[in-house]
């Protein structure tokens, strides 16, 4: 049994005040001046401990405030009031929501896993991957107890192709030669920044991180020749332009973007080093699916299936949600007797530990990620670097590196927690068992079918 | 005002007004009075609802959670219109828009707690029956007949009562006042307060709560014959002579908001009444693991039940299951390993702390579970012999009535009654000294926010008003008891399916 994987996380503030869910409106005017005032009574000791913040301009109670209402209430002459805070409704966009942002801001600086009081509160299901329920065993099958150590829980990924089957020759000795991979001890490699306020600071930080967890990051090649202290850790992408293949095939992986040559290319990779593990970037399409089997069947590596940054079909109106495209991919590679064979790589719109599970469970070996990390630089997803701005809100090209890092090693260390635990409630405990197993999940489709649609479905039809 | 000492006391079923204990209610409109109010006093005389309120010859604040909003002001001969001195104004209440989430939206707290408050339904718009999850419950509704098919029915007497043992066993015949029982919420997650005022709340209705993984405090002793003793994998505080006390004991295998996942107290809550109670060490986190290990298939569990039975000879058995895949086959398991109660928890149900990740993902909601382990059941033509109740996510007196439609012979809660103590979902009751409103903690300061008449008076008026909303709801549909109820999907009707599906608001009157 290799040794247990630990991600060690360490408290790392965040460098801007956050943007709060809601803010205390407090009217002065008509104040009684009690002898006891609510605000000497709070709980949380707000009002004594707020302060003013240079960076923001603004008062940091609303980060202190936990909305237990009590000064609201008790004021006699209802002076305090609580409010959404508009800035944060307006954060991010229907993916990742001002919830998962806040989210994956607090994980970045903490590292521990959200643990919250009080039942669900959110939608009963969602479009995407809320569309899905994972299950969890009971009674008859056990679980395992991986998040207190108890029990060991893998979640180590080789990254790279299989043999179908071992061949021997007559005396019994092993002919199929040996084949490259690559492992990574969590399912997750980093992918470029597909936007942001970026800087050689920035990729230097997804590389130190990407160092300490042991995984990998999909960079550009430009970036990556900047970056060549950190060659373990990187897999560069080439674009289809690409005629310098010596010197990428001195890494152990290397990404290639999709066209006519990319087979030629990949001959051409490993005839310069036969150990590199080489992958096929496409857009996560329907349409890509045919020509992505085309490329197993030729032998290819590793395909990785890229979702628009909202985890949807790239370019395409109305596309189906990357979960969709990994399980139509899947089953034609199932289909085709070539599942064992191939590492399928899916990505884009992943902006929880949970997606990494759900996309694994539809039927990826493994997940890419990206907006997260630079949600864990404190990025607000507000996209105006995007349309071209130069004036990031938190200022993400000056950081350190160190710091930067610190904020992925952290998010990824509660991550890995919560996919332990999520595996454990599944009594899975190999993350490669995960791949396509979809009778440990239950689909929003299916069970409406099996229950509301029979009871309901006929009854105006 | 004198205490009585009522702490060994099973109070009354009757409603009493219990309003907040913080100053001010919390209402969707909001009250302004201007400095222009001289005091006259026109105000208390005109409006109904009692919103205005004087005490020597001043105006108190507005109660304006009992305003019935904007409208209602404007009328002729209403506060605004016939102020002097225009010092009145009727608005939304800004601060609402902040509380609550999609399960439990404003509305519902704060119908909730004007139901607490008073027993009655809210006679403002506030909405009482539905969340805005936009699945499940939140998007079924009952169908009512255009006429109650049987006007004969006197809704005093619609009996809401159900029977916990339907096996034809030596043991007791337990029948519980109305379709609910309490949920497990342990010493230790909540205060000894609030434990208490809602055993004696369950008590008063004829019916029973659960004490969750945290001991047995000696203060409930005087309510043994209404306290169902939970045996879970930590086993805290789980003795023989516990065991012994009760009528029913619960074996939690799994907790719908955490499935398969153990239980988890944080170390800050471990004071030392709750180490004793535990038998640990204060301040020291308490993990309770996951699963029983000494229960990896059916066989072993129905040792597991022989164990207790052989303990206490005349208890009910109670089987606290979540719900993955195969929930239909767990039920029926513990159907033959000798169980009278499979109690499902769905997904969304209540905690005290669990993590985001299992609150969310892990497991199928509760109204799915339902139609699958009862319809199974009935299949394996046992169903008659077993009691089905869930959990995990029933919020309201149409959420207790739409899971019996769907198969449920009754509902366990826990967060409505957290809810009738004011608890306004801030989700932060697991941290640092717990709950703000002294409800869900057990910090010395803060628990002394509540005494427990008022809070045994604020459950009980909500589950009076639960009971005679069921009522309504049965003789709508012309039932004379809410064992017809079982299974009744034809009563129901789900917005994603059908059409022209009417308002079932039953403050309107039935034609």
């Amino acid at each position: 049994m290799p040794k247990k994987y630990h991600i060690n996380v360490a408290n790392t503030p965040h460098r801007f005040p956050l943007v709060g869910r809601s803010g205390i409106v407090d009217w002065g005017e008509g104040c009684l001046k009690c002898a006891v005032c609510v605000k000497w009574e709070c709980v949380y000791d707000a009002y004594r401990k707020r302060t003013f913040s240079p960076e923001i301009m603004a008062d940091t109670i609303d980060q202190i405030c936990k909305d237990c209402f009590r000064c609201v209430q008790g004021c006699p002459k209802r002076l305090i009031h609580k409010t959404l805070n508009p800035e944060w409704e307006a954060l991010g966009d229907d993916v990742f929501t001002p919830e998962i942002i806040t989210a994956t801001w607090n994980q970045a600086e903490t590292g521990k896993i959200p643990v919250s009081g009080a039942g669900y509160g959110g939608a009963y299901s969602g479009p995407g991957f809320d569309s899905m329920w994972t299950d969890m065993s009971e009674i008859v099958r056990p679980t395992r107890d991986g998040i207190h150590g108890r029990e060991y829980i893998s979640t180590v990924i080789d990254i790279g192709r299989r043999h179908a089957r071992l061949r021997f020759d007559a005396e019994g000795r092993l002919e199929s030669p040996a084949l490259p991979s690559v492992r990574v001890p969590l399912p997750i490699v980093f992918d470029i920044l597909p936007f942001g306020d970026l800087s050689p600071a920035v990729w230097k930080a997804m590389a130190f991180a990407a160092t300490r967890l042991g995984t990998r990051m999909i960079l550009p090649e430009p970036e990556a020749r900047e970056l060549n202290d950190h060659r373990d850790a990187l897999v560069p992408f080439l674009r289809a332009t690409t005629t310098d293949m010596k010197w990428a095939a001195g890494f152990a992986m290397v990404e290639l973007e999709d066209s006519a040559d990319v087979l030629d290319m990949t001959a051409a990779l490993k005839q310069a080093n036969p150990n590199v593990v080489v992958c096929i970037r496409l857009a996560a399409r329907s349409a890509n699916i045919p020509r992505s089997l085309e490329l197993a069947e030729k032998g290819a590596e590793v395909v990785h299936l890229v979702a628009d940054t909202r985890g949807y079909e790239p370019g395409v109106d109305d596309g189906v949600h990357l979960k969709d495209v990994i399980r139509s991919f899947h089953a034609a590679l199932v289909d085709k007797g070539l599942r064992d064979e191939v590492t399928f790589m899916a990505g884009g719109g992943i902006a929880m530990a949970e997606h990494v599970v759900k996309a694994m469970l539809c039927g990826a070996n493994l997940v890419t990620v990206d907006i997260p990390l630079l949600i864990a630089l404190e990025c607000r997803v507000c996209r105006r670097c995007v349309e071209g701005g130069d004036d990031c809100p938190v200022e993400i090209s000056r950081i350190s590196p160190s710091w930067g890092a610190a904020r992925m090693v952290n998010l990824m260390g509660a991550w890995h927690n919560q996919l332990l635990e999520m595996m454990g409630a599944m009594g899975i405990r190999e993350a490669r068992r995960l791949r396509g197993e979809q009778g440990r999940v239950m689909f929003f489709e299916d069970l409406e079918a099996d229950t509301f649609g029979k009871l309901f479905g006929q009854a105006d039809a | 005002m004198h205490y009585k000492n009522v702490w060994n006391e099973v109070p009354r079923p009757e409603v009493v007004k219990t309003p907040s204990r913080f100053r001010r209610g919390m209402g969707k409109y909001a009250v302004m009075l201007s400095e222009a109010c001289n005091n006259c006093l026109k105000c208390v005389a005109i409006c109904p609802e009692k919103v205005f309120e004087e005490r020597g010859g001043k105006l108190l604040p507005p109660h304006d959670h009992l305003c019935l909003g904007v409208e209602c002001s404007l009328k002729s001969n209403r506060c605004a219109r016939n102020c002097p001195t225009s010092a009145i104004r009727v608005g939304m209440n800004p601060s609402t828009r902040a509380m609550g989430d999609k399960r439990w939206t404003a509305d519902l707290l704060m119908s909730t707690w004007y139901m607490a408050e008073t027993g009655r339904l809210p006679k403002t718009d506030l909405e009482y029956r539905t969340g805005d999850s936009g699945g499940g419950f939140d998007k079924i509704r009952f169908r009512f007949p255009r006429r109650p098919p049987r006007p004969d029915l006197d809704k005093e007497t619609i009996d809401t009562s159900i029977t916990l043992n339907k096996r034809n066993d030596s043991r007791l015949k337990i029948d519980i006042g109305f379709p609910v029982y309490g949920g497990g919420m342990s010493f230790g997650s909540i205060s000894q307060i609030t434990m208490l005022s809602r055993i004696r709340a369950f008590a008063a209705m004829n019916s029973f709560t659960c004490t969750g993984e945290g001991g047995y405090p000696e203060a409930l002793y005087p309510f043994d014959d209404y306290i169902i003793t939970q045996v879970a994998t930590g086993l805290f505080g789980v003795r023989e002579e516990t065991i012994q006390r009760v009528k029913i004991v619960e074996f939690k295998y799994a907790q719908g908001a955490k499935p398969g996942l153990g239980g988890h107290l944080l170390g800050d809550k471990v004071t030392e009444a709750v180490a004793r109670i535990r038998e640990t060490v204060p301040g020291s986190s308490l993990f309770s693991p996951f699963p029983f290990h000494s229960v990896y298939s059916v066989e072993d569990h129905k040792k597991h039940v022989d164990w207790i039975k052989a303990i206490n000879p005349r208890c009910l058995i109670s089987v606290k299951v979540s719900t993955p895949t195969d929930v239909d086959m767990v039920a029926v398991g513990s159907y033959y390993a000798g169980a009278h109660i499979v109690h499902l928890d769905g997904s969304y149900g209540g905690t005290g702390a669990a993590p985001d990740v299992a609150k969310k993902n892990i497991a199928m909601p509760i109204e799915y579970a339902i139609s699958k382990v009862h319809n199974f059941l009935v299949n394996e033509g046992v169903r008659d012999e077993i009691t089905l109740i869930v959990s995990g996510g029933i919020r309201t007196a149409f959420d207790i009535a739409k899971a019996i439609a769907l198969g449920a012979d009754g509902v366990v809660t826990g967060t409505s009654e957290l809810v009738a103590l004011e608890c306004l979902r801030c989700h932060n009751c697991e941290s640092g000294r717990g709950c703000a409103r002294g409800i869900a903690t057990t910090d010395r300061e803060l628990t002394g926010l509540m005494d427990l008449e008022w809070g045994s008076r604020r459950i009980i008026n909500m589950f009076l008003c639960w009971r005679a909303q069921l009522r309504e709801i049965l003789y709508r549909l012309g039932m004379s008891s809410v064992r017809e109820l079982v299974g009744r999907t034809d009563v129901l009707a789900h917005l994603d399916y059908n059409k022209d599906v009417p308002d079932d608001d039953i403050r309107k009157p039935a034609e």
